[in-house]
């Protein structure tokens, strides 16, 4: 212990009270830093993804309007270099994907990367880490014709008042991306609702099959055209990141084996959602409503997979316990479905439900710590 | 007037805040701040109240039994409020319409019982009248600023006038849909505290938790 004086973590702004003279020493291989590095490397598959199915998506569209091109400075560049828009080709897709997604990221992280030097220099501290995650989760969770200054607003509410408000990474109760995503959300509505919003071309509406779901039941969502399977691989109309259920998959898998995400609160939420989905259809009228979309469907629609996988198993909001963990894993998936189903205003309930659940955390790890105490008493006072 | 007096009136504009520092009367601060007009209507609404209240309560306060005294003071409240919700629906019928059931809910305004009970039960009459208009204009202060910048940002106008031209009208400026609706209210009251705690810091309250924070650790560390 005394070969390093300093832990690492202590970069990051924080200090054990001691260090420890004998054992047991609490070890921790990974710096925070380091943790988040993982996170980043778990949503690699979830952009890859993105980027090809939004130029895909995009291509499609373009294709079934009978142009052959995409229109503004993304159209004059991509053919400048002589680049297609053939939905063939993987290549295509991905570049004009990236035309989306790249100036989206950009001005996000600039923005996200100038409020956090500004409290770090108000504060005489280092800008806490973590900015790379929040930049990557928010701008993956937003609609592709998103306007920038709108994604740039966005992400500046998230990191001051879901964060740096409350001291920095670590101190946060809130997810700081779905804060930046839900102030998008409310502050411009129609640039996550309709039809014209989820697939990257200039006066195409594509229904997604959440929106057709919540119009005209199972019918509906087999009227789009779009089957299980390119729904559970994500090649539907969508936000960047969120359309793979398998890519989350992949990424979830990946960060449950690191031990940063944790499986009771992945495993809760779709208990959550399935139980209650369960509850609802017993209760259903005749008339065809997204109730009646079977639970498998459910799980592959909206952003669920991606904003379970990779914004309710934040450690810093998250529940703490492993009692709490399966508590808030069910509250999210039960939320989920309820404002989905129940609430004739917000066709998508992931992000709220989260933060809900965020909300709860601490409540429900009192309730755990408080059970544990009695319990204890009981064996032993 | 001496100086005791016009720190009654005063001190409760930025010192004692009755919304910034003593976090009361929060509920209309949310519910009637969409546009300035309305905001304003409030404050003299409020501040009429609560003048009216504390020097009546002030002058009768050496007549009334300790053990009836909420009754009392809440029926000289709520006379009052209903006076001044007729009087807005005799010559502001529209603005009344607007704010519905917040003017009546005046008498429900933590402020108005609160100052009540622990300012006009004790003092002199003069000196409860300056208190409650003193909280009338903290009140007004607070609520002024939030809607200000909720109708300016939630319609780009500022008493209906509109400043920055609509994007829906060949403008630029997109409204804020979020300030249109009243949770947009605790974001502003928010940031007012904020400011106002960063000038007047003997506001900030002591820290609950400790965390160490190391003293502006060493570059060549990282």
């Amino acid at each position: 212990m005394s070969a390093n004086p300093r832990p690492q973590h202590a970069e990051q702004g924080y200090l054990a009270r001691a260090a420890t003279a004998r054992a047991p020493h609490v070890r921790q291989r990974e710096d925070l830093a380091g943790v988040l590095r993982h996170v980043l490397v778990a949503l690699a598959p979830c952009l890859l993804v993105g980027l090809y199915n939004t130029g895909y998506q995009a291509n499609l569209a373009l294709a079934q309007l009978g142009l052959g091109t995409t229109t503004g400075w993304r159209g004059s560049l991509l053919n400048t270099f002589g680049v297609g828009f053939d939905a063939g080709s993987t290549l295509d897709c991905v570049l004009l994907g990236a035309a989306y997604f790249v100036p989206l990221f950009a001005v996000s992280a600039l923005t996200g990367a100038a409020c956090e030097r500004a409290f770090a220099l108000l504060r005489d501290r280092r800008p806490s880490p973590g900015l790379a995650v929040t930049v990557t989760l928010f701008s993956l969770s937003l609609p592709p014709t998103l306007p920038v200054w709108q994604a740039a607003l966005g992400i500046a509410f998230g990191v001051v008042v879901g964060r740096e408000v409350f001291g920095g990474t670590g101190k946060n109760f809130l997810n700081p991306a779905l804060v930046g995503l839900v102030f998008v959300y409310f502050a411009y509505p129609l640039a996550f609702k309709g039809a014209g919003v989820w697939t990257a071309v200039d006066g195409f509406t594509g229904a997604t099959a959440l929106g057709a779901a919540a119009l005209g039941g199972m019918g509906a969502v087999e009227a789009t055209g779009v089957t299980w399977l390119e729904s559970f691989l994500g090649l539907v109309p969508g936000s960047f990141g969120e359309t793979s259920t398998l890519a989350c998959l992949v990424g979830g898998a990946y960060l449950v084996l690191r031990r940063i995400a944790s499986w009771r609160i992945l495993v809760g939420a779709t208990l959550g959602l399935v139980g209650t989905l369960f509850l609802l259809q017993l209760a259903q009228g005749p008339a065809p409503s997204a109730t009646q979309v079977p639970w498998f469907w459910h799980l592959t629609l909206g952003s669920f997979a991606f904003g379970v996988t990779f914004m309710a198993t934040d450690p810093v909001s998250a529940a703490q316990t492993n009692a709490g963990r399966w508590i808030y894993g069910f509250l999210i998936g039960f939320l989920v479905i309820v404002i989905r189903l129940q609430s004739p205003v917000h066709p998508e309930g992931v992000m709220l439900a989260i933060l809900l659940g965020n909300v709860f955390a601490p409540l429900i790890d009192y309730a755990v710590v408080r059970r544990d105490i009695r319990r204890r008493k009981r064996r032993h006072g | 007037m001496n100086t005791d007096s016009t720190r009654t009136l005063t001190r409760p504009v930025f010192d004692e805040n009755p919304i910034a520092l003593q976090v009361l009367g929060v509920c209309s601060a949310l519910a009637v701040t969409k546009t300035l007009a309305t905001a304003l209507v409030m404050c003299l609404a409020l501040t009429a109240v609560l003048t009216a209240s504390n020097t009546a309560i002030s002058a009768i306060r050496k007549l009334v039994p300790r053990s009836i005294r909420l009754i009392v003071q809440i029926t000289i409240i709520a006379s009052l409020v209903i006076v001044a919700d007729q009087f807005l629906r005799a010559f502001a019928w529209e603005l009344s319409k607007e704010l519905s059931v917040f003017v009546g809910l005046i008498v429900t305004n933590c402020i108005v019982l609160g100052r009540a009970e622990t300012f006009a039960m004790n003092n002199s009459v003069g000196a409860s009248a300056l208190d409650g208009l003193g909280n009338g204009l903290g009140y007004s202060v607070i609520l002024i600023a939030v809607g200000s910048v909720r109708e300016l940002l939630g319609a780009g106008a500022l008493l209906g006038y509109q400043l920055l031209p609509l994007a829906s009208e060949d403008g630029w400026f997109q409204p804020i849909a979020l300030m249109r609706s009243p949770p947009s209210a605790f974001f502003i009251i928010g940031g007012l505290i904020w400011l106002l705690r960063t000038w007047k810091t003997s506001q900030v309250e002591e820290s609950e938790t400790d965390v160490l924070v190391p003293p502006t650790p060493a570059r060549s560390e990282s």
